[in-house]
């Protein structure tokens, strides 16, 4: 790895910490400061790509994919089998990997290359490009991807989100991108190795609302200049491509952006949890965008753009709910305090029976919106009521799976600390994940 | 997946909504104010519904052909399960006391609908009944019924009291839960189809209550009063592997018909607080974020978000029915879902509007007042949590009391 002034910095500075000349010389606070400020501002450039996207295909005519032409006048909550297939097999990584990778990646910030390749094996980023572009998908298949977010929130919502975060991009790109956009960035996607990508909408300040945006992009004379910084980045350092919120002529947009480009620099960012996904801060510096990096034409919309990111989350947190659920079941039943199991107290039993009912209605408001969405009808009041819900509802079931485990539950021998910091983020995080 | 209303049951929903619209709101407050007086514009009412309900079966606006639905074909239904629950939902936007009130509708008929044979579907079918479970010393516990039923040749003599029986003066037959033999408990526990005029059986006094005045909430006294054994309701044998379950199932398929009370009354007074919204000028946005918004804009989406999960969950357990996959779990959640929005959400919109919620120009004070029994009738709160708790458990109810 390259060392540069930062790592010698930190080097030098991690040497001095150990020695307990420090301390008689009463130099620590000065240098923890410093250190502090130091990592603070430390914004690294991504280098050079070895993967220069370049438009492979000749198609000029953005591709749309239709609702799915089954579909009949019913109510009616069956997935299809082919959707079942996928989640019987979604379900079985996240048993069989996510969920013991788990405490190591909240340390390391890894996404284990084993893992990666497993997921990929699965083959889903098939079902986010266009058949004509090389993938598999003709008709939406939102609901597809909601059943993907939901079993692998269950098992680790940070790898949960290293393992979606391209394939957000990807299906963000085949929803809104012109044809030449399509044909320049999607069929990477297909490719053995993948680019890491990441749509950056948060900005860093209180009350952040994703439809007033601070990055701006101005026009130039070569197309647009962009400026400003996007938090909660997943991927953040090793993402190739990413897809930027900004602000357009007074209405918020998205621009692609590829890493390697000049005024690019990004940092990675501590956080209360998620720290698989390796989230940081984006810093964007007169950044020269060509015309053709504005994502979409006539069509696109990004109010619903941030919809399908929301109960991209919503769907990851009803994953994740559902994984306290079934965690505190068995812990409650064999848990013995005052000589039975602490299950048999009506205090406990109705925590976990409003844990369910809670879950559920999680899991039934991002379902309806997401099959609205997925038929191509109007879906923005459905998406927006199901992630108030979520994001109420999510937070209350974190909590309780640690209240129910009582101190056990504060420390790192069960998962339900991890699940609480993690369920921080879903009412407040847009971008990062779309369906 | 697909989770909005066919078109067949969103013209059913416009048209019990109308017929709330024309029949139900314009009377509401009055007969909230003349408690115990019968409103006797429920009779064309009634006689719309039963001409619907005979014209098609799927289509039924009351709780009478809620149950046994279940179908053998192997395509998804959307039948009269979920009929029952949109139909419900639009009476009860417009009023609850008047929809319990409704002839032929209650949950009298949707018990003998559950549990009936043939030759009883015949006899009352077509009559109102209404259900005689509580005890002055059981509510909750309805296991532990105290009336009892004595056999005498053909006939059983039931002895003993109820209580909070909806419709028990006004209702032509009323279904009567009493014991075999106490000392077997659940398994000996049956229901009994009483008619009207039985000797013995005598309605002795009317409640004054906070809410649902337009409904009467009667207790019924028997004393020796003979019933014949043809009118026993399911299996005369006392079963103890099957237990309770015979008479419980009623309630599998009650308990969405109650939490589609509770989405519709919760529906009304949203709507209306809405409307007075406007004229305050404030208007929810769904596309900002709630902090973006004023604080009462961000609490009518709040309200609305768990609304909309109250009136979805309990479609499902409609659904569920509807396809012949057992509901209990899923029939508890949506009734404590429901009954609990339902009851925050009205009491919320009176405080939201202030003296105009408050004030009997308006009905919300009325909904707010009704929306309680809406968390206690047909299993309260705690209850239903004691249902799901227990089945997620897998505790019995001597281990999670």
């Amino acid at each position: 790895m390259q060392r540069d002034a930062l790592g010698l910095a930190m080097g030098t500075l991690s040497g001095l910490a150990r020695s307990g000349l420090t301390d008689r010389l009463g130099l620590r606070k000065t240098i923890e400061s410093l250190t502090y400020h130091g990592t603070r501002t430390g914004f690294q450039t991504l280098g050079a790509l070895n993967r220069p996207f370049r438009q492979v295909s000749k198609i000029k005519q953005a591709i749309r994919l239709s609702a799915p032409s089954s579909s009949v006048d019913r109510f009616d909550l069956t997935l299809t089998e082919e959707q079942q297939m996928i989640q019987d097999s979604v379900r079985r990584l996240a048993e069989k990997q996510l969920r013991p990778a788990a405490a190591e990646a909240n340390e390391t910030r890894e996404l284990p290359e084993s893992l990666k390749a497993d997921f990929q094996e699965l083959g889903l980023n098939i079902y986010a490009v266009p058949e004509s572009l090389g993938g598999v998908a003709s008709e939406n298949t939102l609901i597809t991807q909601m059943v993907v977010a939901e079993a692998l929130g269950w098992g680790d919502m940070g790898l949960a989100v290293a393992l979606l975060s391209p394939l957000s991009v990807a299906n963000t790109l085949t929803r809104w991108g012109t044809g030449e956009q399509q044909a320049t960035y999607l069929p990477p996607f297909l490719d053995e190795h993948a680019p890491a990508a990441a749509l950056a909408i948060c900005e860093s300040r209180p009350l952040f609302d994703p439809m007033q945006l601070k990055t701006t992009a101005t026009p130039s004379e070569v197309g647009y200049r962009l400026n400003g910084e996007k938090t909660l980045v997943p991927l953040c350092d090793q993402s190739e491509l990413f897809l930027v919120a900004a602000e357009l002529h007074g209405k918020p947009r998205l621009f692609i952006v590829e890493a390697g480009h000049p005024g690019i620099s990004v940092r990675l960012d501590g956080s209360m949890g998620l720290k698989a996904a390796r989230l940081g801060t984006l810093r964007l510096t007169d950044v020269q965008l060509p015309e053709r990096a504005l994502l979409g034409d006539g069509d696109f919309d990004y109010a619903e753009m941030i919809q399908l990111s929301r109960l991209a989350w919503c769907a990851l947190a009803v994953g994740n709910a559902r994984a306290v659920l079934d965690y505190v079941i068995p812990y409650c039943n064999t848990r013995i305090a005052f000589g039975e199991p602490i299950s048999h107290r009506q205090a406990v039993a109705f925590m976990i029976a409003n844990l369910k009912i809670e879950l559920d209605a999680m899991q039934i408001m991002t379902q309806r919106a997401v099959a609205l969405a997925e038929q191509g009808k109007p879906f923005i009041r459905e998406a927006s009521l199901a992630h108030i819900l979520c994001a109420e509802k999510s937070m209350e079931i974190g909590t309780n799976g640690v209240q129910l485990l009582g101190g056990h539950g504060f420390t790192k021998e069960h998962p339900v600390e991890r699940w609480y910091r993690d369920l921080r983020s879903v009412a407040f995080i847009t971008g990062g994940l779309h369906l | 997946m697909y989770l909005e209303l066919p078109n067949k049951l969103k013209s059913l929903h416009n048209l019990s909504r109308s017929l709330s619209h024309e029949m139900l709101r314009p009377i509401s407050r009055q007969y909230d104010l003349a408690e115990h007086a019968y409103p006797k514009e429920l009779d064309l009412v009634a006689a719309m519904l039963d001409g619907m309900n005979d014209g098609e079966k799927d289509n039924a606006v009351g709780a009478r052909h809620s149950a046994q639905s279940r179908s053998k074909d192997a395509g998804i239904r959307n039948g009269a399960n979920m009929a029952a629950v949109v139909g419900i939902q639009g009476m009860c936007w417009g009023d609850v006391g008047l929809l319990l009130s409704l002839p032929r509708q209650g949950l009298g008929n949707a018990a003998i609908g559950a549990v009936a044979n043939e030759e009883q579907m015949k006899r009352f079918g077509h009559k109102w009944a209404a259900m005689a479970i509580t005890e002055p010393g059981t509510g909750s516990d309805s296991a532990n019924v105290s009336t009892t039923a004595k056999q005498d040749g053909d006939y059983y003599v039931l002895n003993g009291e109820k209580i909070f029986v909806t419709a028990g003066e006004r209702a032509d037959v009323v279904v009567v839960w009493a014991t075999l033999d106490k000392s077997i408990g659940r398994a000996a526990i049956k229901s009994f189809a009483v008619e009207k005029g039985t000797p013995g059986m005598e309605v002795t006094r009317l409640e004054h209550k906070l809410g649902i005045k337009a409904s009467d909430t009667a207790v019924i006294t028997f004393t020796d009063c003979r019933v014949h054994k043809d009118n026993l309701l399911g299996n005369p044998e006392i079963d103890v592997k099957q237990g309770f379950g015979g008479v419980m199932q009623t309630f599998d398929n009650t308990r969405p018909l109650v939490a589609a009370m509770a989405v519709g009354l919760a529906q009304a007074a949203l709507e209306r607080t809405r409307e007075l919204f406007v004229e305050a000028q404030i208007k929810p946005d769904y596309t900002q974020s709630i902090y973006s918004q004023s604080a009462a804009a961000a609490e009518l989406l709040k309200m609305e978000a768990d609304w909309e999960a109250s009136r979805l969950l309990t479609l499902r357990a409609a659904w569920m029915a509807d396809n012949g996959q057992p509901n209990s779990v899923e029939a508890s959640v949506a009734k404590a879902k429901a009954g609990r929005t339902c009851n925050a959400i009205t009491l919320r919109c009176v405080e939201l509007c202030g003296s105009q919620g408050y004030g009997e120009d308006e009905l919300l004070e009325k909904w707010a007042r009704d929306s309680k029994i809406l968390d206690i009738f047909e299993g309260t709160q705690q209850i239903q949590q004691l249902i799901i708790a227990r089945r997620l458990l897998n505790l019995s109810s001597a281990e999670l009391k």
